[in-house]
C-alpha cells in the first residue's frame, strides 16, 4: 500500500457525495469511489412512477452517473451489493414498524447498520482507512473528552444530523463529512469548478427505496410480494371517548398527527392520536389532543459527549424537520431509556422516530421514541 | 494489470490484431457489392468461414456469422422455435448463460413450455414427447464444468429416430478453442472469438444442413439469409486467426495454483471439482470472505478476477449457476472465478496465490473481529 492510503467515498451519482470525490482528489488525496447497490428498483415494478424508476438512489442511472464521475476524476471505481444485508436491516424492520403502530425512519438503519457498517469492510478491501460520505454534518475530534463530536452542518437546511445519531465512537473516527462546513449552493458551484457531470442534478428526497413516496402503497406491494394478507391489519377507527367512527385499511396508511385520509365526517377536524396494533385499532382526535409534554427515547447513544448521570437541559428535535425545542433530559435506572421533558408541549411525538438531543450546534445524541410517551 | 478473467474475455493475440488490421485496411469493400473491392472483401469472408469451418469438420455453409455469443445462441433458440409449428416444449439447463436463459424466458410469454433442469444428468428425464429444442452448454463459464454432450446428442438421436421432431442447441461459446468439439448429433452450436484472443463483436452459429432455422431480424439477404446485415469482414479474418492459432490451455498451471491455495487456505472449497472442468477455469469458495471484497482488495493489487455474473449495474448478485448446484447464497456470495489464459506464467500464478491467500486472511481477519465485537 502506498504511504497515504486512499480514501472510499461512498457515491451516490447524486452531487453531494460526487464533489466529495472530486474535492478530496483536489486536495491530493487518493480516492476510491463505492457505490453500495441496496435495492432493487425493479423488484416491486406496481410501485414504479410513470417514467421508470429513475433518478432514485439505486437505479440504474444513478449508478451510471456514479461511475461517470469516477471516470471523468479517473479514480477506481466499485459497485457493491448489500441488497441482502439492506432488506434484513433496514427494508424489514421498516416494514414491522409500521405493522408496530410506529413510523420509522429507514435512513438512520440504513446509516448505523450499512453506510457506516458493511461499508467499512468494503473500505477495507480498497486499503481505505477514512471512508468519506456527502452527508451534511460537520465532525472534530475533542481532546478534552477524547471523544469525536458532531456539530451541526453550516448550511441549516440541508442539516443531516437528525439521521446521524446512532453513530459510534469508532464509526466516526473513520469517517469524514467534507460538505460539513458548506452550504448548498457553494457545493453546486464546486461540482461545475471540478468539471463533473451532475452540478445540475436534482436533490433526493424520497426514501430511496420508496420511489413514489407512498409508504403505504410500498407496504402493501411488499405484503403482496410476500404473500401476507393484508387484513391482518385493517380495522376501526375511534375517538377518544371509544366511539367508532368508520372502518380503515390498514394502520400502516395512518401516522400520527395526520388529518387527511381519515374517511370518516366530524363536525371538527380529526387528527390521528395513535395506531394501535394490537386492537388494529386507530384513535383519532382534536388538534389539542396530539400536544404532549415528555416522550421516552429508548436504545440511547451518545455521541458528542459521555452518557450524563445528571438530568441536563438540551434542545431536541422529535422529526427532521422540528425545530429542536428546549427539554430537560432526565436519566432513569435503565442507562439505555432517557426520559425527555419539554419546556412547551409539542405536537404529534410519533414513536418510531428519532428524538435528537442538541446542545446549540452540538448533537449529544439520540434515541428512538418509545410507545406510550406522554 | 495481472490478468485472469479469460472466461470474460481475453486480450487480442498480436497476431489476430494484426490480421484485423490488415484486414481492415485492405477488405473495406461491402461483400455484397459487384465491384472488384467487394470480391476482394467477399473472398476473405469466405476464406474465414472455409478455416472456422474446416476446424469444426462441417460445411462452409453451415456457419453462420454473427456479432457476438448472444447473438447466436438467440438466433439459435428463436430462430429455431419461432419457425416450428406449434412448438410446445423445450428444455434446458438452469445454470446456462443469461443469453440462452434469456430467449427461452420470453419464449414461455409466447407459449412455450420450458423446463430448466440442475443438471445435464436429469435431463434426459424431463424432455416431453412434444420438446422440440433441447439446450445445453458444452463447458459453463463460471465453474468450467463440462457437460456431456455427447450423451444428450445420444437421447436426442434416439427421439428422432423415434419420430420426433426434436434439435440439440450447445452454447459452445467457453468450450470452443479451449477443448475439443465434436459436433456429431449437435444441430446447432454457438462460439465466439473474443473468448479465444480474437477480437470482440464477431462470432458465429452452425447451422446443420436442413434445420429449420428462420432469421430472427429482417433486412437484407446476407448469411444465407440468416442474418441480415453488412458483414464484418475485418473481424470475420480475425476470428479465423484466433482460431487458427487456438491451442487447449495448459491445465498445470490451474492446478498448482489450486493446490498451492488448498495448503494455505483452511476453509476453502474448489467448486465443480468433482465434474470434468476446462483446463483454464478455477471456481473457490472462500468461506467467511464476501467474494466481492475480495474481488476489489485484488484488484487494488492489480490483480483482475471476477465473480462469475455481473449483474445491470454492475454489482455482484449471487451466481444462478452456484445457486442451481446446490450452494448457500452465503456460499455463492464467497465464490470467485479465476480464468487463466495462453499468455499466464507460472510466476504470475504465484503471485496471485500470495495475494489471494494474503487478501483473505485479511478478510478473515476483520469478519472473526466483528463477530467477537457484535457476540
Amino acid at each position: 500500500m502506498p504511504d497515504n492510503p486512499p480514501i472510499a467515498v461512498a457515491m451516490s451519482g447524486g452531487v453531494d457525495s460526487s464533489v466529495v470525490a472530486g474535492l478530496l482528489q483536489r486536495q491530493g488525496h487518493t480516492v476510491v469511489g463505492l457505490t453500495m447497490q441496496l435495492w432493487n428498483q425493479r423488484r416491486l415494478p406496481t410501485l414504479v412512477s410513470e417514467g421508470g424508476a429513475t433518478g432514485r438512489c439505486c437505479s440504474l442511472d444513478d449508478v451510471y452517473d456514479a461511475r461517470f464521475v469516477a471516470s471523468v476524476l479517473n479514480i477506481p471505481y466499485y459497485v457493491v451489493n448489500f441488497e441482502d444485508r439492506f432488506e434484513k436491516q433496514v427494508v424489514k424492520p421498516f416494514v414491522d414498524d409500521y405493522l408496530a403502530g410506529r413510523t420509522p425512519i429507514p435512513c438512520t438503519l440504513c446509516n448505523n447498520f450499512i453506510k457506516f457498517d458493511q461499508f467499512f469492510e468494503m473500505a477495507d478491501s480498497v486499503g481505505a482507512e477514512k471512508i468519506a460520505t456527502g452527508h451534511y454534518a460537520r465532525l472534530s475530534f475533542d481532546e478534552a473528552s477524547g471523544r469525536y463530536q458532531m456539530r451541526t452542518s453550516v448550511d441549516s437546511a440541508k442539516d443531516q444530523t437528525y439521521f446521524l445519531f446512532g453513530l459510534t465512537q469508532p464509526q466516526l473516527a473513520r469517517t469524514l463529512f467534507p460538505l460539513g462546513g458548506m452550504i448548498k449552493p457553494e457545493v453546486r458551484v464546486l461540482a461545475k469548478e471540478l468539471g463533473l457531470p451532475v452540478a445540475e442534478k436534482n436533490d433526493s428526497q424520497e426514501i430511496c427505496f420508496v420511489p413514489t413516496g407512498d409508504y403505504a402503497a410500498f407496504i402493501d406491494a411488499y405484503f403482496a410480494e410476500q404473500g401476507i394478507d393484508p387484513s391482518m391489519t385493517d380495522g376501526e377507527i375511534v375517538d377518544t371517548s371509544g366511539r367508532v367512527l368508520g372502518h380503515h385499511a390498514g394502520t400502516h396508511h395512518f401516522t400520527v398527527g395526520q388529518r387527511r385520509g381519515l374517511g370518516v365526517a366530524a363536525a371538527q377536524p380529526l387528527y390521528v392520536i395513535s395506531t394501535e396494533p394490537a386492537s388494529q385499532r386507530v384513535l383519532v382526535g382534536r388538534g389539542e389532543e396530539l400536544m404532549k409534554n415528555s416522550l421516552t427515547a429508548r436504545d440511547v447513544n451518545w455521541l458528542s459527549i459521555a452518557p450524563p448521570n445528571e438530568p441536563r437541559s438540551a434542545q431536541v428535535k422529535i422529526r427532521n424537520k422540528h425545530s429542536a425545542a428546549p427539554a430537560t433530559l432526565i436519566p432513569t435506572s435503565d442507562p439505555s431509556r432517557i426520559e425527555v421533558r419539554f419546556i412547551d408541549p409539542q405536537r404529534a411525538i410519533t414513536p418510531g422516530q428519532a428524538a435528537v438531543f442538541y446542545d446549540g450546534d452540538l448533537v449529544l445524541g439520540g434515541g428512538w421514541i418509545d410507545a406510550g410517551s406522554r | 494489470m495481472l490478468y485472469f478473467d479469460h472466461n470474460s474475455t481475453t486480450p487480442l493475440a498480436p497476431e489476430v490484431a494484426d490480421a484485423f488490421a490488415t484486414a481492415a485496411r485492405d477488405f473495406y469493400g461491402n461483400p455484397s457489392s459487384t465491384h472488384r473491392a467487394g470480391q476482394l472483401a467477399r473472398q476473405a469472408l469466405e476464406q474465414s468461414r472455409r478455416t472456422i469451418a474446416e476446424t469444426l469438420h462441417v460445411s462452409p455453409a453451415e456457419i453462420v456469422f454473427t456479432s457476438g455469443g448472444t447473438e447466436s445462441n438467440n438466433l439459435a433458440i428463436l430462430g429455431l422455435l419461432r419457425n416450428l409449428p406449434k412448438p410446445a416444449h423445450a428444455a434446458t439447463l438452469a445454470i446456462e448463460h443469461p443469453s440462452v436463459l434469456g430467449p427461452f424466458r420470453q419464449l414461455e410469454t409466447e407459449g412455450v413450455a420450458v423446463t430448466y433442469v440442475k443438471n445435464a444428468e436429469s435431463l434426459a428425464g424431463a424432455i416431453r414427447d412434444d420438446c422440440a429444442l433441447v439446450s445445453v452448454m458444452h463447458a459453463n463459464n463460471e465453474t468450467g464444468s463440462i457437460q456431456p454432450v455427447a450423451d444428450i446428442a445420444r437421447v436426442v438421436a434416439a427421439r428422432r429416430a423415434a419420430g420426433q421432431t426434436i434439435y440439440f442447441h450447445s452454447d459452445g461459446v467457453q468450450a470452443f478453442g479451449k477443448i475439443p468439439v465434436d459436433l456429431a448429433g449437435i444441430d446447432l452450436y454457438s462460439i465466439s472469438a473474443h473468448k479465444i484472443f480474437g477480437p470482440k463483436g464477431i462470432a458465429a452459429l452452425f447451422v446443420r444442413k436442413n434445420t429449420p432455422l428462420q432469421r430472427i431480424q429482417f433486412g437484407g439477404r446476407h448469411e444465407r439469409e440468416r442474418r441480415p446485415g453488412t458483414e464484418n469482414v475485418p473481424a470475420a479474418v480475425a476470428f479465423a486467426r484466433a482460431v487458427e492459432l487456438a491451442t487447449t490451455p495448459s491445465v498445470s498451471l490451474r492446478d498448482e495454483f489450486e493446490s498451492n491455495l488448498l495448503s494455505r487456505l483452511p476453509d476453502i472449497h474448489i467448486n465443480a471439482s468433482q465434474q470434468p472442468r476446462l483446463p483454464n477455469t478455477s471456481n473457490i469458495l472462500f468461506r467467511g470472505v464476501s467474494a466481492e471484497a475480495l474481488v476489489i482488495a485484488l484488484d487494488m493489487r492489480q490483480m483482475a478476477v471476477s465473480t462469475g455474473a455481473a449483474c445491470s449495474s454492475g454489482s455482484l448478485e449471487p451466481s444462478h449457476v452456484l445457486l442451481a448446484m446446490g450452494l448457500s447464497r452465503d456460499e455463492a456470495r464467497s465464490s470467485i472465478r479465476f480464468s487463466f489464459g495462453r499468455y499466464s506464467t507460472a510466476a504470475e500464478i504465484s503471485a496471485l496465490a500470495d495475494a489471494v491467500v494474503e487478501s483473505v486472511n485479511k478478510l478473515r481477519l476483520r469478519s472473526s473481529q466483528e463477530a467477537r465485537l457484535a457476540g
